[in-house]
């Protein structure tokens, strides 16, 4: 039994990553239709940056977490105005190509200056454990799932109650009026590129501190489609939902696997058996906008 | 000074155009009208003034300054909002939505404040709802406050796009059609709302509308245009016995409206 709840435990930790990385792809989503192939590669940036200011630059974790988040916001505004911005008015597909083309080249660049190797991130929280329902849990898991529920309390407020997260909902269902409305159309587009780059480097950065890093993280990426598709591409809960559940279903099944079938890393694939089954159910997802077409 | 002044104004589709060298000028405080027949290029003046259209050539004004040097969404926070001849809400979210993004050329404040609510932006927010609030209640609309927009009858509709518009506290309002495909009783409802917000809220008014009868009771000014261009400016006694409009309207299923 206990062995059970502590898959669960673990994967409520890592579903809580994968949602917040979900989240910045809803954003995106959201608020240009794109959906961003680049996704995990923001999660692998924000967690290198983080690891060469404190590591290599010796600077304080909570200096460089913050500084991280800076140099997220500049890499979002670039994407926007040196990638995207050209983009507009272009086929959809073709921009979700670029993205693909986008994901690429980061991970380059990422493997030119940190190379393949594991990077291990200096212990930031104390290692002793917390016991939550009579389980050792590591605080650093504590600390991630707290910060992945803050965040997503923050931009489940500011999307539903702010006037700015209410003119980024309303670009997305129509940029012209949303225009005569005052609303800089490319303001926001980057505004959500930025928002995106933010929450996936958080998510990076957690993930620094609990497994260490690689460029192997930027598959993250890829894990997290199963989790909005899941949600809906649109819908914010349903990523955060989404992400939870990928991650306990994927860390129950696997463990489950190896228990009784001593199967090795059926982790891997989880994800994407749980998002057919699903999708053979509620195609829209579990809180998807379905397309309403009006004649 | 007048508040808004067009001058000179052409707009061109593919060499066919859709406003030849029109001018004319709105005072503050006014109820002014655009009139003419279908296809005249009453829609394509507002375009051209709220920025949806850029002309070929011309000066549009407002207090002054430049509009055709900004972009379409600097425009608004000018002092000018409106509505589209065919719906144009955000239909899929709420109406109390659809009011909130009027606000949106009022925001003085970042993204991060507004992410993490403090200082500008917690004072503001609490202005925004309580000027939303108000327009609601004004309109009659607090029973469809969480309805979702595209849901709401055609009328109620229209109601929420003037609302919009009017959420943005605007100097000017620009208004396309206001009382297309409404009942008599809507229509008049319409009027006695546009005659409240230029006595009461002292906002400028510049309507495009076919229907006559409202068009000569409210205003202050007509404007005619035909075939994109300037056919007659008035009072509305004087625009009525033009004997340019009439021809202009003779023959053409508007003639009943100038009441001739
Ligand atoms: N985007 C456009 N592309 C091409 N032609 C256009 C465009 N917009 C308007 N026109 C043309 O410009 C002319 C004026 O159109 P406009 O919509 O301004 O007329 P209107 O006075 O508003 O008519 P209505 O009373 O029917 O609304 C028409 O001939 C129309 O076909
Ligand atoms: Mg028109």
């Amino acid at each position: 039994m206990e062995y059970y709840l502590h898959l669960v435990l673990n994967g409520l930790v890592i579903g809580s990553i994968y949602s917040l990385v979900a989240l910045g792809f809803v954003i995106i989503y959201k608020a240009t239709k794109v959906v961003n192939f680049a996704q995990g590669e923001l999660v692998m940036f924000g967690a290198y940056i983080c690891f060469a200011l404190t590591v290599q630059m010796g600077l304080p974790f909570l200096v460089s977490f913050f500084m991280t988040l800076i140099f997220s916001v500049i890499l979002g505004l670039c994407l926007e105005r040196v990638i995207l911005r050209p983009m507009i008015g272009e086929p959809i597909i073709s921009v979700i190509m670029v993205t693909i083309g986008l994901s690429t080249v980061l991970k380059a660049a990422i493997q030119l200056f940190w190379g393949t190797q594991v990077r291990v991130y200096p212990q930031v929280l104390p290692s002793e454990p917390i016991w939550i329902l009579g389980l050792p849990v590591a605080p650093v898991y504590i600390a991630a799932f707290c910060l992945s529920v803050v965040l997503f309390v923050i931009f489940s407020l500011f999307f539903k109650y702010s006037t700015m997260g209410i003119a980024m909902r309303a670009t997305a269902f129509d940029q012209q009026a949303a225009q005569s409305m005052g609303i800089g159309v490319k303001n926001i587009f980057a505004m959500s590129w930025c928002i995106a780059a933010v929450v996936s480097s958080i998510g990076g950065i957690i993930l620094g501190n609990i497994n260490g890093i690689t460029p192997q993280l930027g598959h993250l990426g890829l894990k997290v489609f199963p989790a909005v598709i899941l949600g809906g591409l649109d819908s914010l809960l349903g990523a955060a939902l989404g992400g939870l559940i990928i991650g306990v279903l994927e860390n129950l099944s696997d463990g489950l696997a190896q228990q009784f079938f001593g199967l090795a890393g059926f982790r891997e694939v989880a994800a994407y058996f749980i998002l057919v089954i699903i999708l053979m159910i509620k195609p829209y997802g579990l809180f998807g906008t379905p397309e309403i077409e009006r004649v | 000074m007048s508040l808004l002044e067009v001058r000179n104004v052409t707009l061109t589709f593919k060499g066919i155009a859709a406003l030849m060298d029109v001018g004319f000028s709105v005072e503050k405080g006014q109820i002014v009208s655009l009139i003419g027949p279908n296809g005249a290029g009453k829609t394509s003046m507002l375009n051209c003034i709220s920025g949806r259209y850029h002309p070929d050539s011309g000066e549009i004004t407002l207090n002054g300054k430049n509009l055709l040097a900004l972009p379409a969404h600097a425009r608004m926070s000018t002092g000018m909002s409106r509505t589209f001849q065919n719906i144009a809400l955000f239909k899929g979210m709420s109406v109390l939505d659809n009011l909130m993004v009027g606000r949106h050329s009022r925001i003085t404040y970042g993204l991060l404040a507004s992410l993490l609510y403090f200082g500008r932006a917690r004072k503001e927010e609490d202005i925004h709802r309580r000027r939303v609030e108000e327009v609601i209640d004004f309109l009659g609309l607090s029973s469809y406050r969480h309805k979702v927009a595209g849901s709401l009858p055609y009328g109620v509709q229209k109601l929420v796009e003037l609302g919009r518009a009017l959420a943005a506290e605007p100097e000017l309002i620009l208004l396309d059609e206001p009382m297309a495909g409404m009942n008599l009783e809507e229509t008049e409802e319409m009027a006695r709302y546009i005659l409240d917000i230029n006595e009461e809220w002292k906002i400028t008014v510049l309507l495009v509308e076919h229907d006559m009868g409202v068009v000569m009771d409210i205003s202050d000014r007509v404007v005619v245009l035909d075939f994109g261009q300037l056919l007659a400016e008035g009072a509305p006694e004087e625009v009525q016995s033009n004997p340019d409009v009439i021809a202009a309207y003779l023959g053409g299923e508007n003639a009943s409206f100038l009441g001739i």
